[in-house]
């Protein structure tokens, strides 16, 4: 457990570096390839905890689709070489008040609800377990969550069509 | 494999004394081979003429003469680009062909690592390149290599959907998503009863593999998908101000790719390093599983190079119609059709 400490603090120190350089740099280009080191530590954390699958899919669906599809838009639209002034928010008060009430609720719940509990010592959950356990007791959630993507799915396709009568 | 030395290293000599070497060796050495045999003779063949002949028999160190002229050549940044972003570019496309290459089993013990979701890693991992080719793209400060940029990344997207779609049929049949258990699966599979050469999944996938072919091409950007590099039109998009060992490392990538979703292509269709006749336990495997699985991924890199010496280049149009109309329905009723034979059988 010792050497997962270690790794945990390391990715987490980085984690937190790359986080402020995402909100700090004045580059939005360089700002989404920072957001790229988040996220890798993110699944760098899911993997210390054992949960391959959902660390697996953190690189699938967060680098290998947001990001990309994030860095796609801003460079057909606007994505200058160099610095850019205006390219903080002037209202950034608000956002940051909200981002600290969320961070407590998250830290609250989270310390809450695993009061004092321990994980198991090495255990990795595979990704039958996950299978067996979406399509068994979160069957309900999972249909609910997929007619939800449908939903948002269709929706994008009716705001991007043209109009044609 | 190192049980049979009769060592036990410790984690770190494990690591960084034998599977960082043989890594480097099992991405560089197919790479290439590859360049030599296809690029370089394969394609002189198809056109009428010799290729390399000077350098080494039959042009054979042409290769190591072309390294060599590029490690040489001067590292060019263009005036006005983003220098940390275009110089770490590169290394961003190498390194994601360099974590393929560790799930990809070649004998019962002769693997990098076992993990559980391995062809789903394999999966995953291969799409952080696009990364790697928006980041040259951009930082380079040249309209052709934003346009080849943003080309590669829409192409990249359109068909990792085929791809994975056809990696599911597979992993359905398998019914694992673990590397080296599709390829027991396939060892110890039977063809109505009969178990003489197993069942490899390219005769119950045909579909599978032809989507996954396709999709496998338009990843590696290969002609008939080139778009992102047409030189025609893009003087060789991303890749434009790239010269020197930044290129090579580029050019590695890409025939490194090759190679290794050539390799995979082999290990969930065609067996991976299992050959019928002996029993998939036999420890034998572990010394000609690496030979047999290099054996299947040249024939299949050989349908990669084979569609690319010979095929005219796609409009951008026909390429995403291709993957968004054709490719994904059709891989999606072959997941539907895999999945109710499964539950029937």
């Amino acid at each position: 457990m010792v050497a997962q400490n270690v790794f945990f603090s390391i990715l987490a120190l980085l984690m937190i570096a790359s986080a402020l350089k995402v909100v700090s740099t004045k580059n939005i280009v360089h700002a989404a390839l920072w957001l790229v080191l988040v996220l890798a530590g993110v699944a760098g954390q899911f993997l210390l905890l054992g949960a391959e699958f959902v660390g697996v899919t953190q690189i699938l669906v967060y680098i290998g689709a947001v990001i990309v599809l994030l860095l796609f838009g801003v460079m057909l639209t606007k994505a200058n070489i160099g610095e850019e002034e205006n390219i903080n928010m002037p209202n950034r008060a608000i956002p940051a008040v909200i981002a600290t009430l969320m961070f407590a609720v998250m830290s609250y719940s989270i310390i809450d609800s695993f009061r004092g509990e321990k994980l198991p010592k090495e255990t990795v959950t595979n990704a039958a377990t996950v299978s067996d356990s979406i399509f068994s007791d979160f069957i309900i959630p999972f249909e609910a969550v997929s007619v939800l993507l449908l939903a948002a799915l269709i929706g994008a396709v009716v705001i991007a069509r043209k109009e044609t009568a | 494999m190192i049980d049979l030395l009769a060592l036990s290293p410790a984690w770190w000599q494990e690591t960084f004394l034998i599977k960082v070497p043989i890594g480097l060796l099992a991405v560089l050495l197919p790479a290439g081979t590859i360049v030599y045999l296809y690029l370089f003779k394969a394609i002189s063949f198809m056109q009428s003429r010799l290729g390399p002949m000077e350098a080494g028999p039959y042009g054979s160190l042409q290769l190591l003469a072309e390294v060599g002229k590029w490690i040489q050549k001067e590292d060019i940044f263009p005036s006005k680009a983003d220098k940390f972003v275009f110089a770490a570019a590169p290394f961003v496309v190498l390194m994601s062909t360099f974590l393929l290459v560790v799930v990809i089993p070649a004998g019962p013990d002769a693997l990098f690592v076992d993990l559980d979701a391995g062809i789903y890693f394999a999966m995953a991992i291969s799409s952080v390149s696009v990364i790697g080719i928006l980041m040259a793209g951009w930082s380079s400060a040249n309209k052709y290599s934003l346009l080849g940029g943003i080309r590669a990344a829409g192409q990249l997207i359109a068909y990792e959907l085929p791809l994975i779609l056809a990696v599911v049929g597979v992993v359905i049949q398998a019914g694992t998503m673990n590397m080296q258990g599709i390829v027991l699966s396939q060892a110890e599979g039977e063809i109505f009863g009969w178990g003489g050469i197993g069942n490899p999944f390219i005769l119950t996938q045909f579909i599978g593999f032809a989507i996954f072919m396709i999709a496998v091409q338009a990843e590696l950007t290969q002609a008939p998908f080139d778009m992102p590099v047409a030189e025609s039109e893009l003087v060789t998009g991303y890749l434009t101000e790239y010269s020197g060992i930044r290129f090579l490392l580029f050019f590695i990538g890409e025939f490194a790719s090759a190679g290794v979703f050539s390799a995979i292509a082999a290990v969930l269709f065609f067996g991976g390093w299992y050959v019928p006749g002996i029993d998939p336990a036999n420890q034998i495997f572990n010394v000609i599983g690496p030979l047999v699985l290099a054996a299947k991924m040249m024939l299949i890199a050989f349908l990669i190079f084979w569609f690319r010496f010979t095929f005219p280049r796609f409009r951008e149009d026909q390429l995403q119609r291709l993957a968004w109309k054709f490719l994904i329905p059709l891989s999606l009723a072959n997941i539907a059709l895999t999945g109710v034979l499964k539950v029937a059988a």
